[in-house]
């Protein structure tokens, strides 16, 4: 497998009339086809900068993003984005609001709509297809919010603190659910968070940013026992204290310097 | 014997009663307050406690809104009031959301008109009334301009306002989607900013019978506001008072219309 998508020596800083700010400087990583990568650090580090830059919705100042598409092809890989919040809309059912992706791209094909229909029977939300999003539970809201982003068959999915807005036990169960949903369905994931167990118990490989202007302090490759099946296994595995400790000491570092 | 079973109610049923019973009591009262003002109203223009020529009485208004119905000028007035108001309405609502959609897709536009807007938005209206005629002539269309006049500006700010505070997360998902500027607005800002579209609505035909009524005075040989100005200059009072009251019914009844329609949109919406 090789790299999907590599930066290298990544810049951003923002401007406005009492100076400038450096948001992200040198930042350099790849991405291997499938891998789950996390990238924690310091609150108001310059994560969500990054993954908008990853998104393509803000264009770095300096550095150059690589590609390396499996087959060879240029193009930028189709990327799937998940915020801080669900923002399903109420006043389209889930289903409009599952297709609202491949609406925009008038794409809604006998294909893509026989596929967001698999989707949404797999992930138990076929009979709340004609409800409104206030009648679904937040995991339901998070399951369509990403159905509405696989709607799009995305390569590479980036996840911005998805999980933050919901309560600590439904966060649990629902960051391990969906993430097990985005394994099972093959993609390639960078999610950004500031907990330092959700990052161990998701990814593969965590990358620790340092205070702002953010670089790359440290990475960290997961390998956990999982003692179980279950959701919160990775949270039971022998090896999580020892990354906890790990990630801990790296972030108090860049805090109390 | 039945059982009397009916005797017994649950604790829900006794909220509904209640509940009912208020409601019927509010209408009670209103419809006393309106009862009483009229008979006070009438007992001290016959009693001679007020000068019914200047006060005129509920009695004489029936009379003169049944001469003016013989004359068969009535509906007429009527008509072209209303016809104006909800013609100026109709174009204050159009006008202001295809300007407050330019306004928001062209950030530079909206800088540069702010000002204007808030200028024009808070001058006096009715001053503009007597150039109007002078450029337009008297008419309908006068009316109908004054009438737009005087709801437009501060319209467009109310729907541009709107427009910006839409979640701009809800932008960026539209943009994480591939979507342009253009699928923003239609599919997140347009949308998420009925409520607010349709309570400014609420106002607009308030303002827009204002502006109509102004222009009337000024520019009109038909419609209430006609009416008003024709009675007072030929001391007819109870011509002034009787289009008042019209004008009251009138309002109402648009009130109800714009609020029948927000209640629609609210039941279609959720």
């Amino acid at each position: 497998m090789g790299a999907l998508i590599e930066l290298k020596n990544i810049g951003y800083s923002y401007h406005n009339l009492a100076g400038e700010t450096g948001a992200i400087k040198d930042v350099s990583f790849q991405v291997e086809e499938g891998e789950f990568v996390a990238l924690v650090g310091p609150s108001g580090c310059g994560k969500s900068t990054l993954l908008s830059i990853i998104a393509g919705l803000l264009a770095p100042e300096t550095g150059t993003i690589v590609v390396n598409n499996p087959d060879g092809s240029l193009h930028y890989p189709r990327i799937g984005y998940m915020l801080q919040h669900d923002h399903l809309f109420e006043w389209r059912t889930i289903y409009q609001n599952v297709t609202l992706g491949p609406e925009i791209h008038h794409s809604l094909t006998k294909e893509r709509i026989g596929y967001v229909k698999q989707l949404l029977s797999d992930y138990g939300l076929e009979s709340f297809q004609n409800k409104r999003p206030s009648e679904l539970s937040g995991g339901m809201k998070q399951r369509a919010a990403l159905i509405r982003t696989l709607a799009l068959d995305p390569q590479l999915l980036l996840l911005d603190e998805p999980f933050s807005a919901l309560d600590y036990q439904t966060r649990l169960m629902v960051s391990a659910d969906i993430c097990r949903l985005i394994r099972k369905a093959g993609k390639t994931m960078i999610i950004v968070t500031h907990d330092l167990s959700e990052a161990i118990s998701l990814a593969d490989k965590v990358y620790v940013l340092s205070a702002r202007p953010a670089t790359i302090k440290a990475v960290l490759p997961i390998h956990l026992t999982l003692p179980d099946e279950s959701l919160l296994a990775a949270r039971n595995a022998p090896e999580f204290p020892y990354y906890f400790k790990q990630l801990w000491e790296e972030l108090t570092d860049e805090t109390t310097k | 014997m039945k059982p009397q079973n009916k005797q017994i109610l649950t604790i829900q049923e006794q909220y509904l009663r209640q509940h009912k019973s208020h409601h019927r009591q509010i209408s009670f009262l209103r419809f006393f307050l309106l009862g009483i003002f009229l008979l006070l109203w009438e007992v001290s223009a016959d009693l001679g406690w007020i000068d019914s020529f200047f006060f005129s009485s509920p009695h004489r208004v029936i009379l003169c809104l049944g001469e003016l119905w013989a004359e068969r000028s009535l509906p007429l007035h009527i008509g072209i009031t209303l016809l104006e108001t909800i013609l100026s309405f109709l174009l204050v609502f159009l006008v202001s959301l295809l300007l407050s959609t330019l306004l928001w897709f062209s950030r530079q536009l909206s800088e540069v008109l702010e000002p204007y807007l808030v200028l024009l938005n808070s001058l006096p209206k009715s001053a503009l009334a007597p150039l109007f005629i002078v450029w337009l002539g008297t008419g309908i269309n006068t009316i109908i301009i004054a009438g737009i006049s005087v709801a437009v500006f501060g319209s467009i700010i109310s729907f541009y306002t709107a427009f910006h505070q839409v979640d701009p997360e809800k932008e960026i998902l539209i943009r994480t989607l591939g979507g342009s500027r253009r699928d923003i607005f239609f599919k997140v800002v347009l949308p998420g900013s009925i409520p607010t579209l349709l309570s400014t609505t609420k106002v607009n035909i308030g303002l827009s019978l204002v502006g109509v009524i102004i222009g009337e005075f000024l520019a009109a040989r038909q419609g209430l506001g006609y009416l008003i100005i024709y009675g007072s200059q030929v001391f007819q009072l109870d011509m002034v008072i009787s289009s008042i009251l019209l004008l009251c019914i009138i309002a109402m009844l648009l009130y109800l219309l714009t609020q029948s329609l927000e209640h629609y949109s609210k039941k279609h919406r959720s």
